[in-house]
């Protein structure tokens, strides 16, 4: 195991961890300032790469097609906190998770009916196509630096928004204590919506991110949506700084685990035992992290203040 | 008037019975899931099938089932207790993965029914549990990489990486290239499957570029191939990694790819036991037609699908209907029907002894992208377990 091998292995699992940030972080907002489950943020993922893949084909332009697909990824998320999500928030959780898990097959079924079931292949332009050599033997494909820097912009942005505008403040406040900020006058409603068209968006910038690697294709947000769980549970659930960086830890152990540990076993076991338990383990290594986090610290790593 | 229909409908299932059976087909396949794509492959050539057929086996009326496994075995076995008990077929076939023909094998055959696989072959059912009433019109999962090890070897390649899905035939996939390919394996990733499937291979392309192999190896069938190719070709392997793959690249994934410009798979090597380009009539009849009717050419998974109805249909007629079991299975073993791959006969584990052929991704007359035949690696090969098969 050399250096550069290290160092692209932490790219990866860099950008691994930044996608499930996108995707963690909304789901953190919404169950933390609204206190609502919502299972069918995976379908928002999946709808958003679906509607990018639609529009790259149609405007001939990746980039183009994911700023045109997040306005209206969002403004899905925001019909469906008006329509199925609002008026379920005074019941319990299992039935926001009947709700949404009902609403995950609906959604499936209608991708399924729009763009039938062989999933979409996005294609890219030729300059983010390529490779970039960082060294001699430092070379990554240049896409997954796009999903790193747009990743790190999402998350910056965020971090923007939820520290240093009005909007930001209401909705740390609506987390803290929702009955006294609705007291306040504000508009609660409003500001419920605005976190789930966030939220949606957010999803939806990641599965764009992702299509163009795997594709968009039917159910390719239960992939990701148990280890966002898996992500918000370790972080502390409704913390954004939580979220960042129990997704960052998840994402790198995933990939380092799959990257090296046949290797590691290989120093005590033999090859072909080390061939058969190595994938069995390294699937399972997040959930043993958090097993681990829910043992030591069931609030999570960052659990937000007040809650 | 319901009285009216009752009757008729009462006189013409006492005619039907008195001239001909019924022969009932259920088809377990993935309806549902990414991987719906390969199953709605075999259920268009089905229905081709049963269109050029007419519907019938002789004087016989055919009936097929369709039945979704959810790409789950569970899934697969509940639908196979349906078939077999509610709907009360005569076949189960379809089956595209080896976990859901495993897990769906005993209901099918301790409920007494002919079990025929139309892709899946693990070498368990080829081996030791390989049983009178189970019949194959695809391969056991070890041939097809043991021809691409065969192929490696005649090109020289002395080192390689292998990536595969770690399910029951990922793990004979990589066990058949292994028992034929002479050089070393420096690497191999075994990476997850199933509905949850991993489909950013970024660690695995890194090690398998560190570890300087002269070549990779890769089985990703269904969704999962459109991913591996793009990521291979963002990775700019083509030229110090070259892509050695079976049933990955394929009548289904071609078609996106090229919409998604991923030139890099043309000259790309596959071996196979099928090739649209093959030259029987059958072939002919059934590559034409599939083309015209679903305007894009039939996969494998099409052709192996269209051979078991056909094979199906042939016994059906030649036993003179369903009622006598063992005629049945006399006539289904004599495979005596027009295969789309030519000559087609049973080994006496009751999977096909054929040929396997090295084919290329190439662009045809109108442009699109299908395979053609370069060689024929294997002439009348036998699976490695039939000698574990204790039927003689």
């Amino acid at each position: 195991m050399d250096l550069s091998l290290l160092v692209i292995q932490t790219l990866n699992g860099l950008q691994l961890g930044l996608l499930l940030f996108l995707v963690a972080s909304g789901l953190t907002l919404v169950f933390g300032i609204l206190d609502f489950v919502n299972l069918a943020h995976a379908s928002l993922y999946m709808v958003g790469a679906f509607i990018c893949a639609t529009l790259t084909f149609a405007l001939g332009n990746f980039l183009l097609a994911v700023l045109v697909a997040l306005p209206i990824t969002a403004a899905i998320g925001w019909a469906i906190e008006r329509f199925v999500a609002r008026p379920l928030y005074a019941r319990d959780h299992l039935d926001h998770v009947l709700a949404t898990f009902g609403l995950i097959l609906v959604m499936e079924t209608l991708a399924h009916m729009i763009w039938g079931p062989q999933g979409i292949a996005v294609p890219l332009p030729a300059w983010l196509n390529g490779q970039v050599a960082l060294s001699e033997t430092l070379v990554i494909p240049s896409f997954r630096l796009v999903i790193i820097g747009a990743g790190l912009a999402a998350a910056g942005g965020l971090f923007w928004l939820v520290n240093y505008t009005r909007l930001g403040m209401l909705i740390r406040a609506g987390a803290s204590n929702r009955v006294m900020v609705g007291a306040l006058g504000i508009n609660i409603e409003m500001l419920f919506g605005l976190v789930f068209a966030l939220g949606a968006a957010l999803a939806g910038l990641a599965g764009m991110l992702v299509a163009p690697i795997t594709e968009a294709s039917i159910g390719m947000g239960n992939n990701v949506i148990i280890t966002a769980f898996v992500v918000i549970i370790v972080g502390g659930i409704g913390s954004m700084k939580g979220a960042f960086i129990a997704a960052l830890l998840i994402g790198l152990i995933d990939t380092l685990g799959r990257a090296f540990l046949d290797d590691l076993f290989k120093l005590f076991m033999s090859s072909a035992a080390a061939e058969t338990s190595a994938p069995a383990i390294s699937a399972m290594l997040i959930y043993i992290i958090m097993a681990l986090v829910l043992a030591i610290r069931p609030q999570g790593l960052f659990p937000p203040k007040v809650r | 008037m319901k009285r009216t229909i009752s009757a008729a409908l009462a006189a013409a299932m006492l005619a039907g019975a008195a001239m001909a059976d019924t022969a009932k087909i259920g088809f377990v396949t993935t309806l549902t899931t990414p991987a719906a794509v390969i199953g709605n492959d075999m259920k268009n050539a089905v229905d081709l099938a049963m269109e050029h057929l007419g519907g019938k086996a002789g004087e016989h009326t055919l009936e097929v089932i369709f039945a979704d496994d959810g790409f789950a075995p569970d899934t697969g076995k509940q639908a196979t207790d349906k078939l077999v008990k509610q709907d009360n077929v005569d076949f189960v076939t379809g089956f595209i993965w080896s976990h859901v023909l495993l897990a769906a094998r005993k209901s099918a055959l301790d409920g007494g029914k002919f079990l025929i696989s139309a892709n899946a072959g693990p070498s368990q059912m080829a081996g030791q549990l390989c049983d009178p009433n189970f019949f194959s019109t695809s391969w056991q999962n070890d041939q097809t990489p043991m021809a691409m090890g065969e192929v490696l070897n005649r090109a020289g390649v002395k080192s390689l990486y292998i990536m595969a899905p770690n399910y029951a035939a990922g793990k004979d996939m990589v066990a058949g290239l292994e028992r034929t390919f002479a050089g070393e394996v420096v690497g191999k990733d075994l990476t997850k499957w199933g509905a949850d499937a991993q489909l950013d291979f970024s660690a695995e392309l890194a090690k398998a570029k560190a570890s300087g192999a002269q070549g990779l190896f890769v089985f990703y069938p269904g969704a999962a191939a459109g991913a591996f190719v793009k990521q291979y070709q963002q990775a700019g392997l083509k030229d110090s990694l070259p892509l050695y793959s079976v049933f990955t690249i394929d009548a289904i994934s071609l078609p996106k790819l090229q919409a998604a410009g991923f030139q890099d798979i043309l000259g790309s090597k596959i071996t196979q036991e099928w090739d649209p380009s093959l030259d029987n009539e059958a072939n002919k009849r059934f590559v034409t037609d599939f083309k015209a009717k679903y305007g894009s050419y039939p996969s494998f998974y099409a052709a192996q699908s269209y051979d078991a109805i056909m094979l199906i249909a042939a016994a059906v007629e030649q036993a003179g209907g369903t009622g006598d079991k063992d005629k049945l299975r006399a006539a289904l073993k004599a495979a005596d029907f027009a295969s789309v791959r030519g000559d087609f006969k049973f080994g006496t584990n009751n999977m096909p002894v054929q040929d396997f052929y090295l084919r290329e991704v190439v662009a045809d007359a109108d442009g699109n992208w299908t395979t053609k035949v370069v060689e024929t690696v294997y002439e009348d090969a036998v699976d490695p377990y039939a000698a574990e098969c204790p039927m003689k």
